[in-house]
């Protein structure tokens, strides 16, 4: 494994909601509760689990777009927690983020060329004919005909738009780039041109990637490691093909199961989804899992089981399944 | 044609606003060639004389001639509703937007005082001030802007509210743009319609307030000529001369109700619900 | 229910409390000397002196915030520089007159806007909806006392309906009445306005609802459906406005009093304003706040009354 370029850890994460009268009720929501994970340089690292599980409030926290509230964040062995605002705007130059939602991610008065130029012109990076050739190199990039840099967002259709959010997040050159589910808005037929897109910019720049998404096949496609939450916690982390074709945690194995493989060789059986993700704001004693877990027991119910990584492999659970 | 002033045009309404509207500018801008006396010539052998010929629309107690009062009166009543919401369109929308921007308890607390302040009714708070600051006209400027300066904060905030959850917003973060950047190059464009859509219909309250400060004797200091100072002279008379309460009235009455106009079109051309 | 009450009334103490604060605020922030403001420009340093000395403005600034603040709240609003009578007694005396004014000028409003507002909502886009939103719009252009004056000019003197001078005796109901009439109308147009406008819109909305076509399908007759089931839901922004410009119409009821000459809180202001009673105008902003926070706590409270979802949030 390469150096590592990002590295978080016992990242938290809470949110403080007073609600009621005349007792005020206060209630902490542990979006993120104690969360290590390493990404290599040139790295594409996926972040699983269902929606709530804090999986977007980790990718944003790394970056200071939401202020953690606890443990530490490395990017190229700088600590991002400490960095002062000066420092941090450096720090984000090199580590940018493309977002789920292409319509609201690119304002709607500014011209693409103009979103484009922007963020080089802040950073005195080019100005000019000198950035506009830059903005035009960049939707080329993408593959988007420079000419279009005189046109609004609203010309342009859902894919199109999500090419040019990767293409602003480029313009800084930057080697991380957090994807925070950057392609479930999409129509399905666009998804894998997208998809390839991000691949070829990783191989061509050596980028690394945080992936978010709720979507196993994606994550397989795309990701070399995995690391799969559940309510704030990270329950199992490896390598892609090691933690989905040989999960260890029983969540995993819920999740594999609910998303099938286009492969008759594989055939298995139905998905057994038992239960609703439980709220956050009140996870369940004990290991948060075992209200819908079939391995459950008394242990369970009472420990939150330790993070215990072999060869590579990590899992927090009491009866993990077999390692191979 | 721009088919945000397609849907302005077809609507007689707004047209009919726009028509007062501008025809009270140009009767201020021309005040200087149009009225036919100087508005503070007194002409002694004609005081008090009902409409005429020479006088259009009669003379007041001191034999001035109300047409050229009316037409000059127009420039204090323009100046100062423009100017004081101009102040409060800045500060106002201002403090919205940046204690919307910050969010949280600050947000909380600026609210509550903004709201405070809103439930205040304006004409005694513009009345209090004026009367403490002395009828000047910065002062009516001051005092009218301070009354409308909480509406603004509470009008520019619900559009930034909405602009803030945009992910543009987040990009503008990740990017490295200050906040001052993010706030004022990136969500202010997006907000500027709807505000100023506001600003008309309160320039018709500014109108409006600035005529009853005048009325009640806390406008512009006389002989200067205002339409409720003039209506205040003209309401001692109202016996003799019903005209000198009458024509400024009416002068107040068209502007107030021009703006509205304006302003009601204005909203309906931009609100997304009818848009399309 | 009670419970809800509770709530809304301590709410309203920090509200008060603020609002007090505001007046004090402003009071002091406005650039300038109230000293200088009463005795003129040309008084000399040593009679500016004597006067700070007299309104307690050469005590540090919070020293006199505390005395407002805790003789306020005592009911000490202090006493008038001019007659040298505390200011409550004064505004007692003509506070009934203010009062009966304002609430006929509400009830005008309400009586003339929530009609004219469901009407046009149900008759959208015909003669009568837009003679009604003309009418609405010309009337919120009023400024009261313009509409005051061509009143008074038109149903006092060119017709001598009703009385020019408004001083009733408030004993005989309807010397009162008489005299009340034309000022309330008057006032009472630009909160019709408002509220026909707001009615309307709300009505609008209501009307699409599924409940309205359930109860005319299920055989309520439609005119029930509208004036019961309608009004009811469409009702709360309704109030909303009524309660936000019950504040204006306060402010309004100032310009009222002067045309109509009747006797209230507004004459007193002005003739304070005339005496450069700088106590005294103090005093009436804050006997402003208090009823400024006693109408919003009632519009709270109508709100409890109207929407059962209220009482348990």
């Amino acid at each position: 494994m390469s150096e590592a370029i990002l590295t978080v850890a016992g990242l938290t994460k809470h949110f403080t909601v007073v609600k009621g009268f005349p007792r005020p009720v206060k209630t902490v929501v542990k979006a993120v509760d104690g969360v290590d994970f390493t990404v290599a340089a040139g790295e594409a690292f996926g972040l699983v689990g269902e929606s709530g599980c804090g999986k977007s409030t980790v990718a944003r926290a790394a970056m200071r777009l939401i202020e953690p509230d606890g443990g530490s964040v490395h990017f190229a062995g700088q600590d991002v927690r400490a960095a002062r605002p000066r420092a941090l705007i450096a720090l984000r130059r090199r580590m940018q983020i493309v977002f789920q939602d292409p319509y609201s991610s690119l304002n709607p008065r500014r011209t693409i060329g103009r979103t484009l130029m922007e963020p080089l012109e802040v950073h005195g990076m080019a100005r000019g004919a000198e950035a506009r050739s830059q903005a035009a190199a960049l939707m080329e990039e993408v593959g988007l005909p420079p000419a279009a840099l005189d046109r609004y967002p609203h010309e342009f259709s859902g894919g199109q738009r999500q090419r040019i959010g990767i293409a602003r997040a480029l313009a800084l050159q930057p080697e991380l780039i957090v994807a925070d589910e950057p392609v479930s808005a999409l129509d399905v037929s666009v998804q894998a041109q997208v998809l390839l897109l991000l691949k070829e910019l990783q191989r061509r720049r050596g980028l690394a990637f945080v992936f978010v998404s709720h979507d196993l096949s994606v994550i397989r496609w795309f990701c070399a490691r995995v690391a799969v939450m559940y309510l704030g916690r990270i329950v199992e982390q490896g390598p892609v093909a090691e933690v989905f074709s040989r999960p260890r945690h029983p969540y995993t194995v819920m999740l594999r199961d609910a998303s099938p493989i286009p492969d008759p060789s594989r055939r298995g059986v139905l998905p057994r989804v038992v239960g609703e993700i439980p709220s956050a704001a009140a996870p369940p004693p004990g290991c948060h899992f075992h209200p819908r877990c079939n391995r459950a027991t008394d242990i369970c119910r009472t420990e939150y089981p330790r993070f215990r990584t072999e060869a590579g492999h990590g899992v927090a659970c009491h009866h993990p399944h077999d390692a191979a | 044609m721009n088919p945000f002033l397609k849907r302005m045009a077809s609507n007689p309404t707004t047209s009919v606003g726009v028509v007062l509207c501008i025809a009270i500018v140009l009767a201020a801008v021309l005040a200087p060639y149009i009225s036919p006396f100087d508005p503070l010539d007194q002409h002694i052998i004609d005081k008090l004389k009902p409409p005429s010929s020479t006088y259009w629309l009669g003379t007041d107690t001191y034999g001035r001639d109300v047409l050229s009062r009316v037409l000059w009166g127009a420039r204090i009543s323009l100046v100062v509703s423009v100017a004081s919401i101009s102040g409060a369109l800045l500060v106002g929308g201002a403090i919205g937007m940046v204690s919307c921007y910050i969010g949280g308890r600050a947000d909380l607390y600026i609210m509550q005082v903004m709201d405070v302040l809103l439930s205040f009714p304006s004409l005694i708070l513009g009345l209090i001030v004026v009367a403490l600051l002395g009828p000047e006209m910065i002062n009516l400027i001051f005092a009218i802007g301070l009354t409308a300066v909480a509406p603004f904060a509470r009008i520019a905030r619900a559009p930034v509210l909405s602009m803030k959850e945009r992910a543009f917003v987040e990009a503008g973060r990740a990017l490295g743009f200050s906040h001052i950047r993010v706030l004022f190059v990136h969500i202010l464009p997006n907000i500027l319609s709807e505000v100023l859509v506001m600003a008309t219909l309160w320039m018709a309250t500014a109108v409006r307030t600035e005529a009853s400060l005048s009325f009640i004797g806390l406008g512009v200091k006389p002989p200067i000529a205002t339409w409720g100072g003039m209506m205040r002279d003209g309401f001692d008379a109202i016996l003799d001369a019903p005209w000198l309460s009458v024509f400024p009235g009416i002068a107040i009455l068209l502007l107030v109700l021009g703006l509205n106009m304006v302003g009601d079109g204005l909203r309906d051309a931009t609100d997304p619900k009818l848009a399309g | 229910m009670i419970f809800y009450v509770i709530r809304r009334l301590l709410a309203a103490i920090p509200t008060l409390l603020a609002v007090l604060t505001l007046v004090f605020v402003i009071v002091r922030i406005v650039p300038g000397d109230p000293a200088v403001a009463i005795l003129g420009d040309r008084a000399t340093p040593a009679a500016v002196a004597a006067m700070q000395h007299r309104l307690g403005l050469d005590r540090p600034l919070w020293a006199q915030y505390v005395t407002f603040m805790s003789h306020t709240l005592q009911g000490d609003f202090g006493t008038s520089m001019v007659t040298n009578r505390p200011i409550l007694v004064d505004v007692a005396a003509v506070l009934p007159h203010t009062l009966i004014l304002t609430i006929a000028a509400m009830i005008v409003g309400t009586v003339m806007g929530v009609p004219a507002g469901v009407f046009a909502a149900l008759y959208r886009n015909r003669w009568i909806d837009v003679l009604v939103r003309m009418v609405s719009l010309l009337g919120l252009s009023f400024p009261v006392f313009v509409s005051g004056v061509f009143a008074l000019l038109l149903f006092a003197l060119h017709w001598p309906l009703f009385p020019v001078i408004g001083n009733a005796n408030l004993a005989d109901p309807l010397d009162v009445l008489d005299k009340l009439v034309l000022p309330a109308t008057t006032l009472g147009i630009i909160m019709a306005a408002y509220i026909t406008r707001v009615t309307r819109s709300s009505m609008l909305q209501v009307l699409s609802e599924d409940y309205m076509r359930t109860a005319r399908a299920k055989g309520v007759p439609w005119r029930r459906v509208v004036w019961r089931h309608g009004l009811r839901n469409a009702g709360l922004p309704v109030v909303t406005v009524v309660g936000l410009y019950v504040g204006i119409l306060i402010g309004n009821s100032v310009l009222t009093e002067i045309v109509f000459n009747r006797p209230g809180l507004g004459k007193i202001i002005v003739s304070a304003l005339d005496q450069r009673d700088y106590t005294m105008l103090q005093g009436l902003m804050t006997v402003y706040c208090f009823l400024i926070v006693v109408v919003n706590l009632i519009t709270d409270l109508t709100y409890g009354l109207i929407d059962p979802r209220v009482k348990q949030a």
